[in-house]
């Protein structure tokens, strides 16, 4: 008995130290090849950032492919990269949402134009008058006729299954401040970009001259409609747009009916391969639309850490009072397994858990959630406290009240935690449908608490509580919270009015 | 000892006393508004942009001048400081992003070159799905710990009985907390919003956490103090986990109060929302829950409806 709780101790100290060590400092860690960085990830509300939830603009009831709704997650982190934010994360919420979070951005309103726009990717009629590379353009937009996609065919006949422009003000206008369109030259636009067949586009090189070339290949309709224009426009240009900006303007040599061609022209390797991309990734599989934006500025976010950080210094210092104050001894060593149960959770938020996730991200409701689950934690030890002051009240020796005190609790707390823990997972799943992040922050840490408060609450108190038994046998009742040392039989002379 | 059995519809009736006027509110709000509390974006959709630095405070009218200009008729300005820094936030329906940077440009114009604190933007369908799945999420939380406690309680005699009492508990602690959202709204015009679900399904786990610890011990001494009449063992369980009961509640308590007094603004009213719930959820598992036991014990409800509607309906009261 004596021994094993020796062992407890041993493995106890070692893990606050450790845990300890990993939670106040940040250390960079080297296993192996991997090199890890220990911090703590703050989440945007905290460290200020950009988050933008992109949902899928399909009519209602056309289901969605999930496969397809990867892709444009990955084209959407293509873009995002670009930009060279630290940390992006851009994921795949639910059936038909993708949430891209950009932390510390310094321009949010350039970002969201970057990867929010709807890579619509159009090959316009330019006649025998070709608009510059880099132009802005009017087009005549994708219909039924012009594009390959399902979506796109099933949708009523409004031109825009796109970005839906809001009702009250027309497109153009929207376009004329920001980026002046040169001319007031509406183009046709002949086929769009989902005709491409994206596993046959990418860069070549002409056999004779050495200069690359992108061959690209056409699916489904477009193999037709490409073909019926080429034929009928040999010599004149046909000019391809990114979400209506012109990335090239070639012109046509010959008739392309066989389904695949090639776009010649004094490319540079970089250049054919950003041209390549464009026409590969440029274009979403399905259209979105930016459902919700949060843009927390820096200012905001310091303020905020600020604040939580006082607020949970306070908080914690009345929990720490409040315990020694009622408890006594079990109250100190209660506060001691606290200090080691908030090492112990932050170290969590730091490092993760191997093979769940690899950290935790603290946002505003999360600290909320870490706050509560102190008081969730220290439940476990009031419970335990209270029933061995009743069990010394009925004039158990001190070894037999402990002891008796935690086999006792611990129905009330194991069944009070697994409604914890119920309530809690199911706040997980409706923040990570929703992209509320929030929510699911403030879960995650709540489910981390119960099971970290579990530990410190029992075995750590515990074991502590043995090993003063052991060093202290004879202390008086009056350091375990008991008043007085007259028996009072509170089962069937309860004390009160 | 407290009378906490025999004084149940006393305690009953402090209860009702916070609920109906909650209830009321929802009803004025509704009639009002046609919501029972005000939504913020989450739900409805639209637009807060809070912005600091600026030159001076737009009046209402100069707002809505530049919002009317991209069709936005229903900009609200509300002036606010931050460390001394003179602030606004524009509430508005949805600012797209494609008219943002105009109306940014313009607001630049009048009220020199500001910071932005905050921009949140939420289109309108996502809110009614986050209102429903908030409400699957209650009922999917009320039916799981509805069965974990029948598992649980599943050796006590009417296991099911305690299942279904802590969810009334439960449901007390929510109709008190929409209640006063009721309230809040009329009065203070706070707004209910994502975090006020998050607070409303922490105070379900909390006010059942609670509940189970009382219940546990009426399992435990209807064993120990065989013999006892129900209500006495109920009485003494109350009783017994009374202190920790207290304890567990004020420690939780005063940390929300140390986040409400010193955490920031942004989560206050959610922080605020806890408090009350919690409160509600501490309230409810010391005077409410235990105490539907002994009413269903007795078959009280059963009684009561017979004497109200006289012998015909004596069929329709199992």
């Amino acid at each position: 008995m004596r021994q094993r709780t020796f062992i407890s101790l041993a493995l106890i100290v070692l893990l606050a130290i450790v845990c300890g060590w990993l939670a106040l400092s940040n250390p960079t860690i080297t296993i192996g090849d991997t090199v890890r960085q220990v911090q703590v990830h703050l989440g945007l509300d905290l460290q200020g950032g950009l988050r933008v939830l992109l949902q899928a603009d399909v009519p209602e009831g056309t289901t969605i492919d999930p496969d397809s709704l990867k892709v444009a997650r990955d084209i959407i982190e293509r873009r995002v990269n670009a930009l060279g934010v630290v940390e992006p994360l851009i994921q795949v919420q639910g059936a038909n949402r993708i949430v891209v979070e950009l932390p510390g951005i310094q321009n949010p309103d350039e970002a969201i134009k970057v990867f929010g726009g709807t890579g619509l990717l159009e090959f316009v009629d330019a006649g025998s008058n070709p608009p510059a590379e880099g132009e802005l353009i009017a087009t005549t937009g994708p219909s039924p006729t012009n594009s390959c996609s399902n979506v796109v065919a099933q949708s009523n006949p409004t031109p825009t299954p796109t970005i839906a422009p809001t009702d009250t003000i027309s497109p153009t206008n929207a376009v004329t401040n920001t980026n002046p369109i040169t001319s007031t030259r509406v183009f046709t636009t002949i086929m769009t970009g989902d005709c491409l067949d994206a596993a046959s586009t990418g860069v070549q090189f002409d056999q004779q001259t050495s200069q690359p070339i992108i061959g690209f290949g056409l699916k489904g309709d477009g193999v037709k409609i490409f073909g019926d224009f080429t034929t009928a426009n040999v010599g004149k240009y046909l000019a391809i747009a990114l979400d209506k900006r012109i990335i090239s303007a070639p012109v046509i040599n010959s008739p392309i009916t066989g389904g695949s061609g090639v776009i010649q022209g004094r490319f540079t390797i970089p250049e054919a391969n950003n041209l390549a991309v464009q026409l590969k990734f440029g274009s979403l599989p399905i259209p979105l639309r930016i459902e919700t934006t949060t843009n927390i500025g820096p200012t905001l976010g310091q303020d905020s850490i600020n604040r939580s950080l006082i607020a949970g210094a306070i908080g914690i210092a009345i929990v720490a009072f409040f315990m020694i104050f009622y408890y006594r001894l079990p109250g100190v060593l209660a506060v001691i397994a606290l200090t080691i149960y908030g090492f112990i959770v932050f170290t969590i938020y730091k490092v993760g858990i191997p093979g769940l996730f690899d950290f935790v991200t603290l946002t505003l409701p999360g600290i909320a959630g870490f706050i509560l689950s102190l008081g969730v934690a220290v439940d476990g030890n009031i419970l335990i406290f209270e029933r061995m002051k009743e069990e010394l009240r009925d004039g158990r020796p001190m070894a037999l009240a402990l002891e008796a005190g935690f086999e006792r609790a611990w129905p009330s707390i194991r069944d009070s935690n697994i409604s914890t823990l119920i309530t809690s997972l199911i706040l997980l799943w409706f923040g990570s449908t929703f992209g509320a992040s929030i929510v699911a922050g403030f879960a995650i840490t709540l489910m981390i608490g119960v099971f970290v408060g579990l530990f410190t609450s029992v075995f750590v108190t515990r074991t502590f509580l043995r090993f003063v038994l052991d060093i202290f046998p004879n202390i008086g009742l009056w350091w375990y919270g008991v008043g007085s040392l007259t028996r009072r039989n509170k089962s069937f002379a309860p004390m009160g009015e | 000892m407290i009378d906490f059995v025999g004084k149940r519809y006393l305690y009953f009736l402090l209860s009702l006393l916070i609920i109906v006027p909650g209830m009321i509110a929802t009803g004025l709000h509704w009639v009002q508004f046609g919501t029972p509390f005000a939504l913020a974006i989450d739900f409805t959709g639209g637009t807060n942009w809070e912005i600091i630095d600026i030159a001076r405070v737009p009046t209402t009218d100069e707002v809505r001048a530049i919002y009317a200009k991209y069709g936005i008729r229903d900009a609200v300005p509300q002036p606010e400081t931050l460390e001394g820094r003179q602030g606004v936030l524009i509430r508005s329906s949805e600012v797209r992003p494609e008219v943002k940077e105009q109306i940014a440009g313009d607001l630049r114009a009048l009220l020199g070159n500001f910071t932005e604190l905050r921009f949140e933007s939420a289109g309108p369908s996502i809110g009614t799905e986050v209102s429903r799945s908030a409400a699957v999420a209650v009922g999917l939380a009320s039916v799981a710990i509805l069965l974990f406690l029948t598992y649980s309680f599943r050796k006590a005699p009417h296991a099911f009985r305690y299942g279904v009492s802590a969810i009334i508990a439960m449901l007390h602690d929510v109709l008190v907390m929409l209640g006063t959202a009721s309230i809040f709204s009329l009065v203070l015009g706070w707004q209910v919003d994502a975090l006020f679900l998050t607070a409303l399904l922490t105070v379900i786990g909390f006010s059942v956490h609670d509940t189970i610890v009382v219940f546990d011990r009426i399992r435990e001494n209807l064993v120990r103090l065989r013999g006892m009449p129900f209500d006495n063992v109920v009485n003494h369980s109350i009783m017994q986990t009374l202190d920790r009961s207290i304890n567990t509640s004020l420690v939780v308590l005063l940390t929300l109060t140390a986040l409400t007094l010193f955490g920031g603004v942004t989560i206050q009213h959610f922080v605020v929302a806890m408090l009350i719930g919690i409160f509600s959820g501490t309230y409810s598992s010391i005077f409410n829950a235990a105490q539907i036991l002994v009413v269903w014990e007795h078959g009280e409800v059963g009684k009561f409806f017979r004497r109200l509607l006289g012998r015909q309906t004596q069929k329709a009261t199992a």
